[in-house]
């Protein structure tokens, strides 16, 4: 009696483990193919979630106000105030200790604000409101211990998604990301940049309406920069928002649609980049050349360096007939750009006016 | 959809018995019960193979002249000398086993003094009873009948018998196991609680360290995390629990076959779900201290050291469990909260 019970159990465990064999066969056959009935990790069409209210289409996702934060003596976020439309990438700049993380901390309901109120999604913060919220922090790590899929489908499975779903989301997201055929590989086991690349998935893989970048880029090398920052303009076309936080304000100047600097706890600067860096043009224009320059109507100063100069303008003159001028008197012009001051020089003027 | 603290139990629960650790942990016991059954078998059937009873050489000097007498013993021959020198010379000759001197004044004084070639560290049992027969039947014979020097060899066969409530003469308890399984229970569970605690002590630090926390807390309240943690490894350690509770009851099974004081082990399952229910208890509590020494320390390391001094309670009825087997009832199992773990007091 014994010995059948194990027989039966010893080849019911030997047909089990042929499948699962055959299958992974077939699936390393073909690793980064996508079967049929695989959903895509950013469906074109996807069916609505009743559990889902849609973001406020052209409305704000989020909504600060006043948002005051000390620890002991140190107000390290005071009275800032901020919106985030959907749709658009909103930037989060400032030096390093300026109270960017504590800022975004207080979004994600990991610590609480002095005063001050925050809305998520046209509602105040909830634990419901966590399932839409894709996140990165600054400090971020992984369980090395455990494989990427089962990492991946677990934190997914934590943000509300069915088992079944967090892993077809998973193994599409995989696949996108060109990770599929490591998905039965150790965190441990991966080069720093693939970690890199699931670090990033774990905050998109429940395809949140609100992502919050804190310091994205910081540590990744150039091609998965780029790869995220691929991923981040389709989620605006998509209508979602994200919220980059980010020192390096270049690559804040790159992605963001608006910005809110950060200096000392304080908002300095807050809206349309575009508009912004209008506002903090110097009506300055930067020419390569050779030939004479001087005497240019509406140009107030020149300063030359040799083989190019910066010529400062009249209030209200127009470059365009400063270069009407120097093609009409046969200077060769090599580059002739506008300045606009970056968001690097903006924030030194700023922090300086302070 | 399942709810995420449900999510945190499966996950933290088969991580954890997927653990080299908790693996070998958990499986040592089944091998080396194995591996002492294998053992004792072995010596059981070197023991069993039939030897020729062996009688015992054993010289003396009397110098009191009134030891003459009873030198055939079943298991011990009694050969008198003339002098000291002449046994130790039979002693070195191996002639003898050993041999003793009585002197002159051994009736005042009780001394005899013992030669032997063996390294031992103290009179064999045997010898010594041996001795001590030959000596009172020569100071008894001839003095008291036989029946009186059989009562004087063996004066006390005591029997303790045990009245229950009613006055009633029940079976005695067996010591066995009045004190080697509630010792044994007791280690399991306390042992699973340490272990069950270090691992969920182990996983928030590394949590900590490996920096998931933060992503962990944008996902689920902390609340949850920790009660999920708390309920997946204290299944785990419920498993564990009961591959060694099943190890002890299939060993102890095949064992009774040779060691008759296994033959009654049956453990009761009141005593089980007294069992579960003091490890919940003890888990909840040890748990908890340890995930707040998780949280609040910076690295597992400093987090281990800070858990010892919790741990140190309760051990401390371990370490005085002959004093509770002894007396369940007694002043410190009775008096004591802490002492007031079911698989410590007699059943």
């Amino acid at each position: 009696m014994d010995a059948a019970a194990f027989a039966i159990v010893a080849v019911a465990l030997l047909a089990v483990a042929f499948r699962a064999y055959r299958k992974r066969k077939s699936q390393r056959a073909h690793p980064n193919e996508l079967p049929p009935d695989t959903p895509t990790i950013f469906p074109s069409q996807t069916m609505p979630d009743p559990s889902r209210t849609p973001p406020p289409a052209g409305g704000n996702t989020v909504e600060v106000s006043q948002v005051c934060k000390s620890f002991g003596k140190k107000t390290v976020v005071d009275h800032v105030s901020f919106e985030v439309k959907a749709g658009e990438i909103f930037g989060m700049v400032g030096p390093n200790g300026a109270g960017k993380t504590t800022t975004i901390r207080m979004l994600m309901d990991i610590i609480k604000p002095d005063s001050g109120g925050v809305r998520i999604l046209g509602e105040p913060f909830t634990e419901a409101t966590k399932n839409r919220i894709g996140y990165l922090p600054e400090e971020r790590g992984l369980y090395r211990k455990i494989t990427v899929c089962e990492s991946l489908t677990y934190l997914a499975a934590l943000k509300g998604l069915d088992s079944h779903t967090a892993k077809s989301r998973t193994e599409a997201l995989l696949r996108q990301i060109g990770m599929f055929e490591h998905r039965d590989k150790k965190i441990e086991q991966l080069s720093r940049g693939m970690g890199q690349l699931i670090q990033f998935s774990t905050a998109i893989v429940h395809d949140p309406d609100l992502l919050i970048l804190d310091e994205p880029f910081s540590g990744l090398d150039p091609v998965n920069k780029e790869a995220i920052k691929q991923f981040l303009r389709e989620l605006r076309a998509r209508g979602k928002s994200v919220i980059l936080s980010a020192h390096q304000m270049n690559e804040v100047e790159e992605l963001c649609d608006r910005i809110l600097m950060i200096h000392k706890g304080q908002a300095v600067l807050y809206g349309n980049l575009h508009e912004i860096k209008n506002r903090f043009r110097n009506n300055s224009i930067y020419l390569e050349y050779e030939g004479l320059i001087e005497g240019l109507e509406g140009v107030t100063t020149v300063k030359n360096h040799g083989r190019y100069a910066e010529l400062f303008l009249e209030g209200n003159a127009a470059p365009q007939n400063v270069l009407a001028q120097l093609v009409s008197r046969g200077v060769k012009v090599g580059r002739f750009e506008v300045s606009t001051p970056s968001l690097n020089d903006i924030f030194i003027q700023v922090a300086k006016g302070k | 959809m399942r709810s995420k603290t449900f999510t945190i139990v499966v996950h933290e629960f088969l991580s954890t018995v997927k653990r080299k650790s908790f693996l070998i942990t958990t499986l040592s016991l089944p091998v080396i019960a194995l591996l002492g059954m294998l053992i004792y078998e072995v010596v059981q059937d070197i023991q069993s193979e039939p030897e020729p009873p062996e009688q015992a050489k054993l010289g003396y000097v009397d110098a009191t002249g009134l030891f003459g007498g009873y030198t055939e013993q079943p298991e011990a021959l009694f050969i008198l000398y003339g002098s000291e020198d002449t046994a130790k010379t039979d002693l070195l000759a191996e002639e003898i086993d050993e041999y003793f001197v009585i002197p002159q004044d051994y009736l005042s004084t009780g001394l005899v003094v013992r030669y032997t070639t063996e390294r031992e560290l103290e009179p064999p049992a045997k010898v010594w009873e041996e001795i001590r027969v030959f000596l009172l039947n020569n100071l008894l014979g001839g003095r008291l009948s036989p029946e009186l020097i059989e009562r004087a060899e063996t004066p006390l066969l005591l029997t303790s018998l045990y009245l229950d409530e009613k006055g009633q003469v029940s079976e005695p308890p067996d010591e066995f196991l009045t004190i080697f399984v509630p010792y044994i229970l007791g280690l399991i569970f306390i042992l699973s609680i340490f272990f069950t605690s270090g691992y969920l002590l182990q996983s928030v630090s590394e949590e900590k360290e490996n920096r998931i926390m933060e992503i962990l807390l944008s996902s689920v309240s902390a609340r949850e995390l920790l009660l999920g943690k708390i309920v997946g490894l204290g299944a785990a350690g419920l498993v564990q629990i009961a591959v060694w509770f099943i190890t002890i009851q299939v060993f102890s099974d095949v064992a009774s076959v040779n060691i008759s004081a296994l033959e009654d082990l049956d453990i009761p399952l009141r005593v089980l779900l007294w069992g579960v229910i003091y490890f919940v208890l003890g888990y909840l509590l040890f748990a908890t201290i340890y995930a707040g020494m998780g949280s609040l320390m910076p690295t597992a390391r400093e987090s281990q050291q800070w858990t010892g001094m919790f741990a140190l309670p309760a051990v401390v009825p371990l370490m005085l469990m002959a004093v509770i087997a002894e007396h369940p009832s007694g002043a410190l199992p009775g008096r004591s909260p802490s002492f007031h773990s079911p698989p410590l007091r007699r059943y």
